[in-house]
């Protein structure tokens, strides 16, 4: 039913910044096939008039205070780092995409 | 959709129309929120590098982002400022890109339903040698979003030939609101004074600082050009790395005369991303756009819709200041001001609420705008003083011009004893019956000192009587030394003539 094309796959992959060997480009394109089959389940309900939702809970507005709260986990993050150089956190050169 | 580089309809269509250029801008404004949009950590700038990092900022796995309340509210304050329409209901979606000033590999943004759409501002096109205009200029959109962190790049002082990169995340995730105008703009001019006013709107609701060094102000450029209004659009490019609004009007200024070139000369433009060079004064390529970039929005799952019922959003709009654009024709059509004055007068809040303020204490507006704009603005400019902390309180400015307009005192006179007040503040009043400062108004007294005068300078007399006119001024300098500058202008002129044609 859903039309995936081993591009379709090559795109997601690249956009997702994984490193897809060719070889596996077939067996993904089944299995994303095989997912959106499933999920295309739901279209088979009558939804018509009902407003979209995004999520199951409906909450509006939840809001805090613009309250300064400091955490004492600066450090722990920073160390987190792969790479930390003093107070920065230090990454490989970047290169256009 | 990735790669489709669709090549733009030639926007030359009559070689007759002249050349148009079509510009839009987005707006980033930061909201002087305390602390961030989605967390409790601080927004200070100028700290030591990643002081103001939290788990929710470097987007760790478990933590829960909820919106600054105080952010939705700005952002109301804003929209409505700008006569946009507040959405019934918003929500914020996840923007997908990898950047390393980017923690989470997404921005938290606003997509399909932002908080407020279809606006407008009037602003007052003002430039040197050419007629003042006013100009509506359509607001498509404001939405808030986080803000990114800052990269240092190494090695080099631009990203090419750096070995590596920096990042500091103080600034990532304080709040932005992108205003995204109409493309409504037409020259460098109009796109700096949109800018200008955008900020000045801003400041006078005291929702951002709209800083520019600082960045709390940010602008990008959509600009292209066309063959007249009818024919079809040019190829876009973006301009970007703008800090100051003359920066603006000079880059798109500049853009538009390399477009206007290239289609002239046969030459492609091709759809990119340019930068304003501030050393060299032109826009020079940073990136090719035409691998479109592909966001995939969805709905964040962690936060919730936001909706603004009709007695919040009143509630707001009955707390927005009087905006700048009402000031200025209030000004020019009640209080008499020229456009000028009322433009000077309007440009920040504070300046605008002492002229105001001494005007509700009883003296005339253009003698109150007079001092505003000339001496005090001159004082307050050079002691880098915030006008609410001059020690001449707008009502004791009042009392200086209305013993100015009641004939009490010469305007000389008030020059004089100014910098003590600028200095002390005070009761102009006071300060003249002390010292004996009140102008000489009584014709006895003044004839009797010129007649002094004529004594002491009978060559002179019989000079000007010979045909000298020039020595009036003479006498005029005379009297007024002799009397220290109180002797009223008008009637010792008057009595002086009389005196001298005998």
């Amino acid at each position: 039913m859903s039309k995936i094309t081993a591009d379709d796959v090559r795109k997601v992959a690249k956009l997702a910044r994984l490193d897809l060997p060719e070889a596996k480009i077939a067996t993904y394109t089944g299995q994303l096939e095989r997912i959106l089959d499933y999920v295309a389940h739901l279209e088979t309900v009558d939804t018509e008039g009902v407003p979209a939702t995004t999520r199951a809970v409906e909450v509006v507005n939840v809001c805090r205070e613009d309250l300064v709260t400091p955490t004492d986990v600066r450090e722990e993050l920073l160390n987190e780092a792969p790479q930390r150089e003093g107070d920065f956190i230090r990454v490989p050169k970047i290169v256009a995409s | 959709m990735a790669g489709a580089a669709v090549a733009p309809a030639s926007p030359v269509t009559s070689q007759q129309a002249p050349w148009e250029a079509v510009i839009g801008l987005e707006t980033h404004v930061q909201l002087g929120t305390a602390s961030k949009i989605f967390t409790s950590a601080s927004t200070a700038f100028g700290d030591a590098p990643n002081t103001h990092i939290d788990p929710v900022v470097c987007g760790l796995p478990g933590t829960l982002p909820v919106l600054n309340q105080k952010v939705l509210e700005y952002a109301v304050k804003a929209a409505l400022a700008l006569n946009l329409h507040i959405a019934e209901h918003s929500k914020f979606d996840r923007k997908q890109y990898f950047y390393p000033d980017l923690p989470k590999n997404y921005q938290i943004s606003q997509f399909d339903e932002p908080i407020a759409e279809d606006g407008w501002i009037e602003v007052e096109v003002a430039e040197k040698g050419k007629q003042t205009y006013l100009k509506r200029i359509g607001i498509e959109r404001l939405h808030m979003e986080e803000d990114a962190g800052k990269l240092v790049h190494a090695g080099s002082d631009r990203l090419d030939g750096s070995t590596h990169s920096l990042v500091d995340y103080n600034r990532a995730g304080v709040a932005l609101a992108e205003i995204v105008s109409k493309p409504d703009l037409r020259t460098g001019r109009e796109a700096a004074e949109y800018a200008s006013e955008i900020r000045r709107i801003m400041r006078y609701l005291g929702v951002s600082d709209g800083n520019m060094q600082e960045g709390s102000l940010r602008c990008d450029v959509n600009i292209s050009v066309r063959r007249g209004p009818d024919a079809p659009f040019g190829t876009k490019v973006e301009i970007k790395n703008m800090n100051s609004f003359s920066a603006i009007q000079k880059a798109i200024d500049y853009e538009i005369q390399r477009q206007i070139k290239a289609y002239e000369a046969g030459e492609p433009v091709r759809q990119e991303t340019r930068l304003w060079d501030e050393s060299k004064q032109l826009t020079k390529s940073m990136r090719g756009k035409e691998g479109a970039s592909d966001y995939r929005y969805f709905p964040d799952p962690d936060l919730g819709p936001i909706e603004v019922s009709d007695a919040q959003r009143e509630g707001w709009r009955a707390e927005l200041p009087e905006l700048p654009a009402a000031k200025r024709h209030r000004y020019a059509e009640q209080l008499g001001l020229s456009i000028y004055d009322a433009r000077v007068l309007t440009d920040e809040r504070s300046m605008a609420e002492y002229f105001e303020a001494a005007v509700a204490a009883g003296a005339d507006a253009k003698g109150i705008a007079n001092w505003v704009t000339g001496d005090i603005a001159a004082y307050v400019n050079a002691n880098r003083l915030a006008i609410a902390e001059l020690p001449l309180k707008p009502e004791q400015l009042a009392e200086l011009v209305q013993l100015i307009e009641g004939g009490i005192i010469s305007g000389k006179i008030a020059k004089e004893i100014l910098p003590e007040l600028l200095e002390q503040g005070g009761s102009a009043k006071a300060i003249v019956a002390e010292r004996g400062l009140g102008m000489i108004s009584d014709p006895a007294a003044i004839a009797a000192i010129v007649e002094e005068l004529l004594a002491a300078h009978p060559e002179e007399v019989a000079a000007f009587r010979s045909g000298k006119n020039k020595l009036q001024g003479f006498f005029v300098g005379q009297l007024m030394k002799k009397t220290g500058g109180k002797a009223d202008p008008k009637l010792a002129n008057q009595i002086l003539i009389e005196k001298l044609n005998g």
